[in-house]
């Protein structure tokens, strides 16, 4: 399934791109930004770095058995810090329809629009 | 697919010439209307993987092939470790060793018929499914690894089954070569609360009746008669596939320069099979396949518990266990000369003909078992592997339906509620934890089974044996 987030910057495409992924579960509106995590990420490039990210995010959804609805992205270059919110999963409230495997390399690409508004983009496999 | 591209070298087959990068053709099973609904991305992937490095004879797609990434979901390929061959994560998909596996119940119809609703409620209260879900086994350090290099033969050992049904499972319940220190704590934590779960998406446990026999010999060997009930498990190694898919993709990405393999996009990442990330992938990946293998023993083992609380009378007793996302070591015949050959499977089954010697002894005459799953309203086939498909595909047939539409298509166009009412009203039950999977899942969303097993059938790739109709349906 593809996903793509758009934003001002590389950091809110990819913000966009972590709720287009939620979306992907679940609708992110029904998911409560209660509780807290810090997550940190390193790659070569920007689109490895979304694949990370993205990634990052799959496994702390499966480990702490979260959904996530709120994304704040910082960090320049190689490096990426970010702050999300959301809720421990509830089958009931969320009606979670697929579970992500992962973010795969298929039709990936973070880069810049002519009017400078970036794009982050890629499949994610369920 | 442009017809256009293609040369039709026989009914069933097509292939694609080499161009460019191509090492070697690109063939594609499919009937006409088949390959006309198929994908055009089918066409760029098989020509892409027919360009890797060391691969043999053909990059073949199966008549459910479409869209995966890197290689297409329904993709054969074979690699030669001797002539620099490659073994890749994206070859093998996230979901390492998904798989079907099929239970005998020695019920028929009519034992299920007044007890089919507590039967599946039963069944989904024993059997975790969904997103999130859980299992009640927790394995730590220790005994994740010892799962890990034992498989569906650790699972017998504690208590989840029983001895003999280890030998109808392909690698006989145990895939050697597992290196479990390949595996990253990561992966294992994913894994730490996940065994005996179903998974979400595709997934399920179905009881089904066998409507129909084509193949009378071989449904005979493989004891099945109409009218018969049998149970099928469809899921894979859940978390801990999915991370060794997902950092194994990178590590091969990062590395293919150093190696000196010249992607044309890094979704093909791959690794020389005899080099230090290919081997640690092969260790890592032959674990995971025992994951799957000792997943599908416990919810074997979970489903025999539900029948026994219900229908007392029910044994429980496979008929095989087949993988679908693969790479495994196997001899074929490379110019009339047997060759060891690292055949990548993705979203195909293994399809040995009769007299192979990997096949348990009740088998070895007739062929294995290949198990075929459809949507949940449709059907599913059992078909049997012949002796002109090892002559084809390293010995392979399909895997499902494969999908013709999108989830998002899909969720606009159903409501889930009204699928599990309207699938209720022609006997089937469906149980989920979420109407919008359902609605995503919905038999129109996937290509007409019936078409897909057809081709196999005719092509040779393996030959009809029985027809499943669903009666209750868990949803992952």
């Amino acid at each position: 399934m593809g996903i793509r987030g758009f934003g001002n910057s590389r950091n809110e495409a990819f913000e966009q791109a972590a709720v287009a992924m939620t979306a992907v579960i679940t609708d992110p509106q029904t998911v409560d930004a209660t509780k807290e995590i810090e997550i940190s990420c390193e790659a070569p490039d920007d689109e490895l770095l979304l694949v990370d990210w993205l990634n990052a995010l799959v496994y702390e959804m499966a480990t702490r058995k979260m959904l996530f609805s709120r994304f704040e992205v910082d960090g320049t270059g190689k490096r990426l810090h970010a702050q999300v919110w959301g809720e421990t999963v509830n089958s009931d409230k969320h009606q979670p329809a697929v579970e992500v495997k992962g973010a795969t390399y298929t039709t990936l690409h973070v880069g810049p629009h002519t009017d400078g508004t970036w794009v982050a983009q890629c499949v994610v496999d369920v | 697919m442009d017809l256009n591209l293609l040369k039709r070298e026989s009914e069933f087959a097509w292939h694609i010439e080499p161009q460019g990068k191509m090492r070697v053709p690109g063939v594609i099973y499919a009937s006409e209307s088949l390959i006309k609904e198929m994908d055009h991305k089918v066409y760029e992937q098989v020509s892409n993987v027919a360009a890797l490095p060391g691969i043999v004879d053909a990059s073949y797609a199966m008549p459910d092939a479409h869209w995966g990434y890197g290689f297409p979901i329904g993709g054969v390929a074979a690699f030669d470790a001797e002539r620099g061959g490659i073994v890749s994560a994206g070859g093998v998909g996230f979901d390492i060793s998904c798989g079907v596996r099929t239970l005998h119940t020695g019920l028929k119809r009519e034992d299920i018929e007044a007890v089919k609703k507590p039967l599946a409620d039963a069944l989904f209260h024993k059997i975790p499914a969904g997103v999130g879900s859980t299992g009640r086994i927790r394995l730590e350090r220790e005994e994740m690894d010892e799962m890990l290099s034992g498989g569906a033969a650790w699972a017998v050992q504690h208590g989840f089954g029983q001895r003999e049904d280890l030998e109808r499972i392909e690698e006989h319940g145990s895939m050697r070569g597992a290196r479990p220190e390949e595996v990253s704590d990561h992966a294992k934590k994913r894994q730490r609360d996940q065994m005996g779960t179903l998974g979400s998406g595709n997934h399920y446990l179905e009881v089904q009746q066998v409507t129909e026999i084509y193949d009378a010999e071989a449904a005979a060997a493989f004891n099945l008669t109409a009218g018969d009930i049998v149970v099928s498990i469809h899921c894979g190694s859940r978390g801990l596939g999915h991370q060794l898919g997902t950092e194994f993709l990178k590590r091969m990405a990062i590395n293919a320069s150093e190696y000196g393999i010249e992607l044309p996009d890094r979704e093909l990442a791959c690794a020389p099979i005899d080099s230090p990330v290919g081997r640690s992938y092969l260790g890592a990946m032959r674990a995971a396949i025992n994951c799957a293998l000792a997943n599908r023993q416990i919810i074997t083992h979970l489903a025999r518990e539900a029948f026994s609380k219900v229908l007392p009378q029910a044994r429980l007793s496979l008929l095989y266990d087949v993988s679908h996302n693969t790479c495994k070591v196997e001899e074929h015949a490379v110019n009339g000369r047997p060759t060891r050959l690292f055949v990548h499977r993705k979203g195909a089954t293994r399809a040995f003909g009769p007299g192979h010697a990997d096949l348990p002894e009740a088998l070895r005459k007739i062929g294995q078992p290949v198990l075929i799953g459809g949507s949940m309203g449709t059907a599913s086939y059992i078909l049997v592997g012949t002796k002109q498909g090892e002559a084809l595909p390293f010995s392979s047939s399909c895997h499902g339906a494969g999908r013709a539409m999108s989830r998002h298509q899909a969720k606009r166009k159903w409501q889930g509620r009204k699928l599990v009412d309207d699938l209720a009203g022609s006997g089937i039950l469906i149980r989920s934890r979420s109407m919008r999977g359902v609605a995503e899942e919905a038999p129109g969303a996937y290509k007409d089974v019936s078409a897909v097993v057809d081709v196999a059938d005719h092509a040779g790739l393996s030959r009809k044996v029985a027809r499943l109709k669903p009666l209750v349906c868990v949803k992952g």
